[in-house]
């Protein structure tokens, strides 16, 4: 599947920074001076529990939430070539949020269609539909599609932006446990070489796909130590560490909560 | 069977009426029975389908023409912040005032011909088409337009692409009450003022006692109504077809 990819060429990798964020919600800090590196061509896992604010920092990321202004002026979130990552991350939320009134192909091709571009796209927005597996569905509109399907019309529309950062924010968890397996398989696989933060609350996903994993929690929230499980994505369920490293992240996250 | 039921219901309701009319023996220039209005429809049909077809002309100009101008004040006030701050007490304001209140001047200005009953419907129907509209354009799933703003997507294409699709389900709630209010609109400004229409010719036969006329035009006025508006129920099911239909046929 790999030589199919030649269609699209992955942007070259880009690393992303963020240095001494700051939101408050209702007067409270979420978090204030938080500090992560997404490394380039890797997987950046953010683990923590609802409501903790790892939403809060993904958007922050992406451009669609301001943070406030710290001391000492300068840019939060800085990339690795000197240029504002504004219009070079992609984004793949929790629900698919496909468009009900598009077919899958035009949803694929939305990101052309929203920047007013009529000319082509079709091609690879098909070519991109056939990676994810569902060349047969092309013309089908999402409500005749499950969940999985609609799951991976949203990858193959992020794969489509062909952005080099891509800012994932809980993709799977709306899925069955096989459906999310296959799925973060798939997107291991049609991600590699980007830079991919990947907002979640199930430490298997975070230790199956990622190259290192952070673990949020507090309030304010600050990031524990990272972990970098040896191996390279996805890595297999029934891998002994991946297991023993699964036990001692839920004690991280209970503890936190607790 | 589903294009027989109005049909069904109809004959129903006649029945009901011929029996009222049998058992409590009314005389006919109070409750004329369905044969009378039956015949009068059948005697005068040259002069009744003359005001028909104007009433329809009234009703349909004057849905298009508030229909149009719903959807622009909608969409300039999702697209100009200072157009949601003026217009929007300008539409609450249209609302305190009765429209019908409206009718004498608006025949006064606008005379006796179709201009004031175009005006009249357009005036009663412009308020649930923008009020709907816009609520449907207010409304827009956040995560879309997260997901357009990371897209690039300029503002006037979020409108274009997302914003308006989204709104169609309301805009077509919207349309359906223009639909049913607006044949009202048409008839009481044909009441208020006019020498001719559906209207015109209830009153005109009502003090001529020729209730069985006014009958026949009343009969008319329904069937008008209840077409144009199942006429928009299946051009706006053809518009959205993307929308559930949780009453399926074979609830």
């Amino acid at each position: 599947m790999s030589e199919s990819m030649a269609s699209i060429t992955a942007p070259p990798p880009l690393s992303v920074t963020v240095h001494a964020a700051r939101v408050t919600h209702g007067g409270e800090a979420l978090f204030d001076g938080l500090d992560i590196t997404l490394a380039a061509g890797r997987w950046t896992c953010l683990l923590g529990t609802s409501g903790v604010g790892k939403s809060t920092l993904l958007h922050l990321i992406l451009g669609l939430k301001e943070t406030e202004q710290r001391a000492g002026g300068g840019d939060t979130v800085t990339c690795s070539d000197g240029l504002p990552l504004a219009g070079r991350a992609a984004f793949m939320a929790q629900t698919d949020l496909l468009l009900p009134w598009l077919t899958a192909l035009d949803n694929v091709n939305l990101g052309r269609r929203l920047r007013g571009s009529h000319d082509g796209g079709e091609v690879e927005a098909r070519a991109l539909l056939d990676q994810v597996g569902l060349a047969a569905n092309a013309g089908d509109r999402p409500a005749t599609l499950s969940g999985g399907m609609r799951q991976r019309v949203a990858l193959a529309r992020t794969l489509m932006e062909n952005r080099p950062v891509v800012l994932m924010d809980e993709p799977f968890s709306a899925l069955d446990a096989i459906t999310r397996i296959k799925l973060q398989n798939l997107a291991a696989e049609l991600l590699r070489g980007r830079t991919v933060f990947l907002v979640t609350h199930d430490p298997l996903e975070a230790l199956r796909l990622g190259h290192r994993i952070h673990v949020m929690a507090g309030r304010p929230a600050r990031l524990g130590e990272a972990m970098e499980p040896a191996g390279s994505p996805p890595r297999n369920v029934d891998d002994r560490q991946l297991l023993e490293m699964q036990g001692d992240l839920l004690c991280r996250l209970a503890e936190a909560s607790s | 069977m589903r294009a027989l039921r109005p049909l069904i219901i109809l004959a129903g309701l006649i029945c009901l009426w011929q029996i009222v009319v049998s058992l409590s023996s009314v005389p006919p220039y109070i409750l004329p029975s369905p044969l009378e209005v039956a015949a009068a429809l059948w005697r005068r049909a040259d002069v009744i389908l003359k005001h028909a077809l104007l009433t329809a002309a009234e009703i349909l100009l004057g849905l298009t023409l508030g229909a149009f101008l719903g959807a622009c004040s909608a969409l300039s006030m999702a697209y100009f912040r200072p157009a949601r701050r003026w217009l929007l007490p300008v539409l609450v304001i249209s609302q305190a005032v009765p429209v019908f209140a409206l009718a004498p001047l608006l025949v006064l200005w606008f005379g006796y011909g179709i201009a004031s009953k175009v005006a009249m419907a357009t005036l009663i129907i412009y308020f649930p088409v923008t009020a709907a509209f816009h609520d449907g354009l207010r409304r827009t799933e956040p995560g879309w337009l997260d997901l357009a703003r990371t897209m690039n997507a300029s503002r006037a294409s979020m409108l274009l692409h997302v914003r308006i699709p989204a709104a169609l389900p309301a805009l077509s709630s919207g349309l359906r009450v223009a639909t049913a209010v607006a044949p009202i609109g048409a008839v009481i400004g044909e009441w208020v003022g006019s020498s001719a229409g559906l209207g015109y010719l209830m009153l005109h036969a009502n003090a001529r006692m020729q209730i069985d006329v006014m009958f026949a035009a009343l009969f008319t006025l329904a069937v008008l109504a209840v077409a144009l508006y199942f006429t928009m129920d299946t051009l706006l099911r053809r518009a959205t077809p993307w929308l559930p239909d949780s009453f399926p046929d074979n609830d």
